[in-house]
């Protein structure tokens, strides 16, 4: 995984509230996002992990506080620079899909950016190569599977090289061979390029994977944390409507069973590992 | 059944029309369509025909596209064919039964006429047939162009037509998810009487129009956060290339047009 580098986004206590609606979507949130990290943000539903992507790239603009990107705030006139430097990719594979074939859909924002057709040509290329799609080039977006879509749209924000990837819940709708495929072109882009990582989940098994993890809860950040500490907060995470993944649950519960295992567990592999070695002990 | 409506169209085959550029074969259609009024007897009729079968020649299109094409309207055809023969009253009187009168002009009128409706509607279908849809959207973006000057909207209605383009299977693909859905509910679709099939319909509509502007919510977002700010400082991905065979097929028909004044009487 990338190791911490510097700020590269930072909120400094941003409000959002949507109109008509008595909360705040986002209240008071603060945080900052390292260069190279794979963050993850997770929350119950309408807990505004959305909304704080959608500020992040521009889409809304807070109502007090400020957004950072590269020390620079976000504002009406740096939000063009900034959506190059921050890719979104969204949850519905279906509707972020505006090319009629896949290098079509792939050049919209290479187009956008007015980039000349040779490098476009070349970018697309790359692009499509990175993600394991480029035998698809004229493939039409309904002849595609949803986990092939969602690659293509990460080709997409791949091809414009910025710095910052969210994900919203962009892994929901797939199976999960979808899923798997997704999650390792993105880890690949990761270990190649460096890109920064947000990822909106509700799969915390997933999240158990990032370097750190962010829990909202009601539109503020309720804790901030590697996935060690957080899921240390078992009882809490599901007073937040929360699910806990598996394996955290049984070595919880083995521990509790008085089974001498020092530390939690996030993944299958690791609970394993330290089972067999109290048992190769006994 | 609804498949057939749209995806019948584009037939894909390795033509030299098919390669052509869509303003070319745009141009010819538009042109045609004024150069077939100058035919007006037995030897321009000859020629309009002689080229439009060159074109479905050289489209290596199959017959019976052409034929679906014109099924459509053969009734149209029909009816014009026998207005003008009943009642076109020139030349000699060929026959006559009760109150029915044949002319030979009327014989003669009908059949130009039916012609020329036949060979619009072949001319026509072979545009479409042998241009996908988004490269004639991108031959209309391109020869509209100059339009912009008088604020006609050129750039956005070719995206609306394109990303139309692009939803209509995945409507159509949530068209049958809900048919599906409602028929498991009971709902009849294609059979009972007329009226009872006309309310069957409502619930597969609403919910279409639902998911439709939920779609177009969430891909206004997406597109946005994409970079995308209108047509100005735009390029484009799709290239267009206009080769010596398209300057060919716009000669061929002015040269029509030319020998069709020519020829007639
Ligand atoms: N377009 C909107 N107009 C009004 N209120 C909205 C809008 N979008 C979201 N909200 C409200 O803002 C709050 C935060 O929503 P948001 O979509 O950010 O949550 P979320 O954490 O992404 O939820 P989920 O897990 O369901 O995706 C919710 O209370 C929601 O009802
Ligand atoms: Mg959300």
């Amino acid at each position: 995984m990338g190791e911490m580098g510097e700020t590269i986004v930072k909120l400094e206590q941003v409000v959002f509230k949507y109109d008509g609606q008595e909360r705040n979507a986002v209240d008071h949130v603060s945080f900052e996002i390292f260069e190279g990290e794979w963050l993850a943000i997770v929350g119950h539903n309408g807990s505004g992990k959305s909304t704080l992507a959608k500020l992040l790239n521009g889409l809304l603009f807070p109502e007090s506080g400020r957004i950072l990107v590269k020390e620079k705030e976000l504002t009406e006139e740096t939000v063009w620079d900034v959506r190059r430097q921050i890719g979104m990719v969204f949850q519905n594979p279906d509707n972020q899909f505006v090319g009629t074939t896949v290098q079509d859909d792939v050049a919209f924002g290479l187009e956008n950016a007015g980039i000349p057709r040779e490098e476009m040509i070349t970018r697309v290329g790359d692009a499509l190569h990175k993600v394991n799609m480029d035998q698809f080039l004229n493939q039409e977006p309904h002849h595609l599977s949803g986990g092939q879509k969602q690659r293509v749209a990460i080709a997409g924000v791949v091809a414009l090289s910025p710095s910052v990837i969210i994900l919203d819940e962009s892994t929901s709708m797939l199976d999960p061979k979808g899923r798997e495929e997704v999650l390792e072109t993105v880890r690949m882009l990761m270990e190649e390029r460096g890109v920064t990582v947000i990822s909106i989940t509700h799969d915390l098994e997933e999240a158990a994977r990032a370097d750190r993890m962010i829990v909202m809860n009601q539109g503020s950040v309720y804790k901030e944390g590697t996935p060690k500490d957080i899921f240390l907060l078992e009882e809490e995470l599901i007073s937040l409507g929360l699910d806990i993944p598996f394996p955290v649950k049984l070595s919880s519960s083995l521990r509790e069973q008085g089974i001498e295992l020092s530390q939690i567990h996030l993944t299958d592999e690791e609970l394993v590992n330290d089972l067999c070695e109290l048992i190769s002990k006994m | 059944m609804m498949d057939k409506l749209i995806f019948g169209r584009y037939v894909p085959a390795d033509s030299a029309i098919h390669k052509m550029d869509p303003r070319s074969k745009l141009i010819m259609v538009f042109l045609f369509v004024f150069v077939i009024f100058l035919a007006n007897n037995v030897v321009s009729y000859a020629l309009v025909a002689v080229f439009t079968l060159a074109i479905v020649k050289l489209s290596k299109v199959p017959a019976r596209f052409l034929i679906n094409g014109l099924k459509p309207v053969l009734i149209l055809i029909l009816f014009t064919f026998l207005l003008h023969l009943f009642f076109t009253k020139e030349g000699e009187l060929l026959y006559k039964w009760n109150v029915i009168e044949i002319y030979s002009g009327g014989l003669r009128q009908g059949i130009f006429i039916s012609l020329r409706f036949a060979f619009l509607i072949v001319i026509t279908s072979i545009l479409t047939l042998t241009t996908t849809p988004i490269s004639l959207t991108d031959g209309l973006e391109t020869l509209f162009n100059p339009l912009k000057k008088w604020k006609l909207p050129v750039h956005e209605l070719a995206l609306m037509m394109s990303i139309s383009l692009r939803f209509i299977p995945t409507l159509l693909e949530e068209t049958d998810k809900i048919m599906k859905a409602q028929a498991a509910r009971g709902t009849e679709f294609s059979s009972g009487p007329v009226t009872s099939r006309m309310k069957a319909v409502v619930p597969l509509l609403i919910p279409l129009f639902v998911s439709s502007f939920k779609r177009a919510e969430e891909l206004a977002v997406a597109m946005e956060s994409r970079g995308y700010r209108g047509g100005e400082g735009r390029t484009k991905f799709r290239l267009l290339r206009w080769e010596r065979k398209d300057t060919y097929l716009v000669l061929a028909i002015c040269i029509l047009g030319i020998l069709l004044i020519v020829f007639r009487t």
